[in-house]
């Protein structure tokens, strides 16, 4: 294919390898391997008991550190003489993927929507399947909601989650004190956490990167405070429990219910099963994640966002065009917000109670983790990289332990090896001509 | 070429602009008018001032001192009292930069697009029809992707309508920046150093495409420029500047003899120090 | 949760004070010696090295580890055992901050705007799993080491302890601070660096490794980070693998309040938010205490963003 055939014309022979020089590199990093851990690998803390500490030692880690580091480094040196034209070739295995996949753009969305609503009712579907594809589409909403903010308007949010909790707390409070149920608090919860987006627009108005990511921090940060805290208004540490599952359109999913009041197995003539409810959210949620795609998809055509997108490019540019950049940051703050509300929302009304733990920075990191991976402003990606996420810790005890230490380092390396992400692709919101039959 | 009799419009008048930095003066009591239909070109040394003064006109720097009169849609503005980014909606004023800033993530065609936003914005009720999938915006959308692919024609752009912008050879950018600018449909356009990094065939392009704007549109052209054969080609009038103030204001022939023109540029002791062929030259205008 | 203050006005209410403004210039030290690595990184190279925070809390675990193990080998002369683990703590983690800038951030110089606050977000969410995983996430205490103080002053029943510890955290500060200053000022490395942050391009047009400087920029932060990591082992007697993050945005906080890019500055910002967050929590309340910091960065960053010594940027169109 065409990769393969760039291929072909860049035939030259590579510069010869120079061992020495090889070596001596891939042990001096060794060297550093071994320096930074035999500090806190190879002498390892822990409790005595009694308030005092002990030391183990482990350098057969160090060990396994330095030979790691050894033959990692003289791999990253040798491997890219022979693809150094091209992206490396697991940078080429995912642009071919990418390309392949952009082309079947429509095709596999399709799919995609077909297995996820065929999902509870597959033959290897079980309860804990469906359960782990609620959580999956709760960080695909998420995530789709902060690539509006930070994918197209470009402005990096690291307190999202403030608006994920705000969203959650308004059900919260509404439901405790006002008897809302999850249809009637969903509207308030978007309405109020998109005015939360909107408070929090004004100061980062004149902020650029840096400062604009740091200022996002502490507001997700005093938000999170603020709901330990104030424990009048929203029970401190241990949050606000008791808030109502949904019902189908009135029905609720319940064994029996009171007087006059048909449950959904009754009313359906179905045997009663726990599992009825959990699908109903997982098809809740599934439904709110398209409505938020569709939404994005939609609104990439129009002026406002453009406007995003162009205030991503360059601002002083929107500015001389007659864009008001207030405007365009304070609509892409209120609206990515927004559908974390809404998300938060669905997290409190499928856990049963909200806590503020959460809450943390560590889930703002997250779904930024989610965006940057699959490639800001990539749907598609993004969905990878929740799935990604949600799913690894499930193979295995050693995964859900790295988990964040892996995802770090991806962060880490997606950056530094393939910055536009896993599927990277911007698809153009118009086209004068027709549509290209390969992708350049 | 001048038309006799015929009323020269005045666009944009500026009077008595000052701008300070601090302790420094960068624009220092700058008086000039620019006429519909009329290029006008700024030149001067490195550090004059000039894009200081293009960044006054279009609302990035609020001037220090002075009055910036533009008359538009039969009304008269005060730039220096209007928002930056309301310049451009309100008094027809378009421009380009000195380092290119285009969306080079973007295609070609979406930078057009994106600079009729706000008619596109008024069109679609703030989104809500275009959202709702109204036929009001989806015209307005025709309208303006027609409207984008009349410039691209002009600056010969069409058949990279769909590339991204980034991905433009440095000629075609320039282009498309000046594309860009006129598809905000702007009584005055702009332009700082548009033949900056351009070679002579490209400055001569160049020149045609702001002459056939001119004849077509009849806008006004306000030009930053150290590329002389664009000065000199087609502008009606030029204005000098030097430290800040001017010290020419006349036709390009007028300019080009001026003894503190050719001070400023080639200072006093080289001029006096010239061999008497080449002082000549100088003096006597050229066509 | 309600504090009973001094009735204001009494000798106590004087002597209260007084209390609140020694144990904030402690706090303060420790702030301003972790804001000089973010604001010298910011100087030279423009970017929040938001892994620095986790840098400090590595600096605080190598302290731990230095004492138990001296503990273990039979050293107990505070004196020596202090010097050992403050020049110990200084060497190991500064190679951590010289790998972190080689690994995360030299690779991205030249990629666009926000690769390396991803990257460095990335970092920092790896090294503090990397410290939970191979410490434990429990907290870890550890025994005091300096004991003692003195009473300043007394009146109306109230008495002001300055404790010794206190004393050698601000004098080791004071004297980090001029060592570090005459360094930037006078040594070959500083005024390189200093050339750097002036114009990167054009120093190494004329001769300067730019890449060491950098790296050497890294090095020093990351040992002033580790002497503030020790101090606070020492005065709070507990460290846990999360003390990077809210100490890193407090420090950020108190580089931006002082003026980002200035060292003088830097080290006035951590005093006045070590001030701010003592004088919060001994008249206000100290569950919120944080949240008055974070108060002033969003208040500094959108009302004065140049800080109270830092030169003011024109925007370049």
């Amino acid at each position: 294919m065409t990769a393969a055939s760039g291929l072909a014309v860049d035939t030259a022979a590579p510069p010869s390898i120079i061992w020495p020089a090889l070596l001596k590199d891939a042990l001096l990093a060794a060297f550093v391997a071994v320096l930074l851990a035999v500090p806190l690998v190879g002498l390892q803390t822990y409790d005595v008991g009694g308030g005092a500490l002990g030391i183990r030692t482990h350098f057969d880690w160090v060990g396994f550190a330095a030979i790691g580091v050894f033959a990692g480094r003289l791999a990253l040196r040798l491997l890219p003489r022979t693809r150094r034209q091209h992206e490396g070739r697991g940078g080429r295995a995912f642009s071919r993927v990418s390309a392949w996949s952009n082309r079947r753009a429509r095709a596999i969305t399709l799919t995609g929507i077909a297995f996820a609503v065929a999902l509870p009712f597959l033959p290897f579907s079980s309860r804990y399947l469906v359960d782990l594809g609620t959580t999956v589409l709760i960080y695909v909403m998420l995530g789709w909601g902060l690539n509006v903010v930070v994918g197209l308007a470009g402005l990096l949010d690291l307190g999202y989650v403030a608006f994920y909790a705000v969203g959650a707390y308004t059900f919260g409070l509404l439901a405790s004190d006002l008897g809302f149920t999850f249809w009637e608090a969903l509207p308030f919860s978007g309405l109020v956490a998109a005015s939360f987006g909107v408070i929090l627009g004004f100061p980062v108005l004149r902020l650029r990167g840096d400062y604009l990511a740091i200022v996002t921090l502490g507001f997700g940060e005093i938000i999170r405070i603020v709901l330990l805290n104030w424990a009048p208004v929203t029970g401190g540490p241990n949050g606000i429990g008791g808030i109502p599952r949904p019902s189908f359109f009135g029905l609720p999913f319940a064994r029996s219910a009171p007087e006059g009041v048909t449950t959904f197995h009754q009313f359906f003539g179905v045997e009663f099963s726990p599992d009825q409810r959990v699908i109903f959210l997982y098809f809740v949620i599934l439904a709110m994640a398209l409505v938020t795609n569709l939404f994005t998809l939609r609104i990439r055509r129009l002026p406002v966002g453009r406007a995003w997108e162009a205030l991503r490019e360059d601002e002083i540019a929107c500015r001389a065009l007659g864009i008001n950049p207030t405007t365009a940051k304070l609509s892409a703050f209120a609206i990515g917000a927004m559908f974390g509300g809404f998300a938060g929302c669905f997290f409190a009304t499928r856990q049963g109670f909200i806590s503020p733990e959460s809450f943390t920075f560590i889930e703002s990191a997250t779904i930024l983790a989610i965006v940057v991976l699959g490639g800001m402003g990539s749907q598609m990606g993004v969905v990878l990289a929740a799935i990604l996420l949600v799913t690894l810790p499930e193979f295995g005890r050693a995964f859900a332990e790295f988990r964040m230490l892996i995802f770090g380092a991806a962060m880490i390396g997606v950056m530094v090896w393939r910055p536009q992400g896993l599927i990277a692709h911007r698809e153009p919101t118009l086209r004068l001509g027709p549509q290209p039959v390969s992708t350049r | 070429m001048t038309e006799v009799a015929e009323p020269r419009v005045p666009l944009l008048a500026v009077e008595r602009l000052t701008m300070r930095f601090g302790g420094l003066i960068a624009v220092d009591d700058l008086s000039f008018t620019a006429y519909r239909g009329e290029v006008t070109a700024i030149i001067g040394p490195n550090g004059a001032g000039k894009t200081t003064v293009f960044n006054c006109l279009t609302g990035f720097y609020r001037p220090s001192a002075g009055q910036l009169a533009m008359h538009h849609d039969g009304e008269t503005l005060q730039l220096e009292r209007i928002a930056g980014f309301r310049i451009a909606r309100r008094a027809g004023i378009a421009r380009t930069f000195q380092n290119i800033r285009l969306f080079a993530g973007m295609t070609v065609l979406e930078n057009l697009i994106v600079a009729q936003h706000n008619p596109l914005m008024a069109a679609s009720l703030f989104s809500i029809a275009g959202l709702l999938g109204l036929p009001r915006y989806r015209a307005a959308e025709r309208e303006a992707i027609e409207r984008a692919r009349h410039w691209l024609n002009r600056t010969g752009l069409t058949d990279r309508a769909d590339w991204l912008a980034g991905a433009l050879p440095y000629g075609a950018q320039r282009r498309l920046e000046i594309a860009r600018a006129l598809c905000t449909g702007p009584a005055l356009l702009c332009l700082d150093e548009p033949a900056a990094g351009l070679n002579p065939r490209e400055s001569a392009e160049l020149n045609e495409l702001l002459l056939a704007i001119r004849a077509e549109k009849g806008i006004g052209i306000l030009l930053i420029e150290h590329d002389m054969s664009v000065v000199m080609g087609i502008s009606d009038h030029v204005i000098v500047l030097d430290y800040g103030r001017k010290i020419a204001d006349g036709t390009a022939a007028e300019v080009r003899a001026d003894p503190e023109v050719i001070k400023a540029y080639l200072g006093e002791e080289e001029l006096n120090s010239l061999p008497k062929e080449v002082a000549a030259d100088l003096e006597a205008p050229q066509t | 949760m309600r504090i009973t203050l001094p009735a204001s006005g009494t000798r106590a209410g004087m002597a209260y004070f007084l209390q609140q403004l020694i144990n904030g210039l402690t706090l303060g030290s420790i702030y301003g010696l972790i804001a000089i690595g973010y604001t010298m990184v910011y100087g030279i190279i423009g970017m929040i090295n938001f892994a620095h925070g986790e840098i400090y809390m590595i600096g605080a675990f190598i302290s731990i580890i230095a004492f138990l193990v001296l503990g273990l080998a039979g050293v107990t002369y505070v004196p020596l055992a202090l010097a050992v683990v403050l020049l110990t703590t200084m060497l190991f983690t500064s190679i951590y901050g010289w790998a972190v800038e080689r690994i995360a951030y030299r690779p991205l110089r030249g990629s666009f705007r926000l690769a390396p606050l991803i990257s460095a977000i990335g970092m920092s969410i790896f090294l503090q799993n990397y410290v939970q995983i191979f410490q434990g996430a429990r907290v870890k205490p550890m025994p005091p080491v300096i004991e003692g103080g003195f009473t300043v002053f007394e009146s109306g029943g109230f008495a002001v302890r300055l404790s010794y510890l206190q004393l050698f955290i601000m004098l080791l500060t004071l004297a980090l601070m001029v060592g570090f200053t005459s360094v930037i000022a006078m040594t070959p490395l500083g005024r390189a660096q200093r050339a750097c942050e002036q114009d990167m391009r054009m120093a190494s047009l004329l001769g300067v490794d730019v890449n060491r400087v950098i790296s050497m920029t890294f090095v020093m932060g990351a040992a002033l980070a580790a002497v503030a990591g020790l101090m606070v082992t020492l005065y709070y007697g507990v460290v846990d693998f999360f003390i990077g993050f809210l100490a890193g945005v407090k420090a950020f906080t108190a580089a931006v309040l002082g003026g980002i890019g200035s060292l003088p500055g830097a080290m006035l910002g951590g005093i006045l938010i070590g001030l701010i967050e003592a004088f919060w929590s001994g008249y206000f309340s100290v569950e919120y205490k944080d949240v008055s910091v974070f108060v002033v960065l969003v208040l500094v960053l959108v009302f004065c963003p140049t800080g109270l010594l830092g030169r003011p940027e024109v925007e370049k169109v």
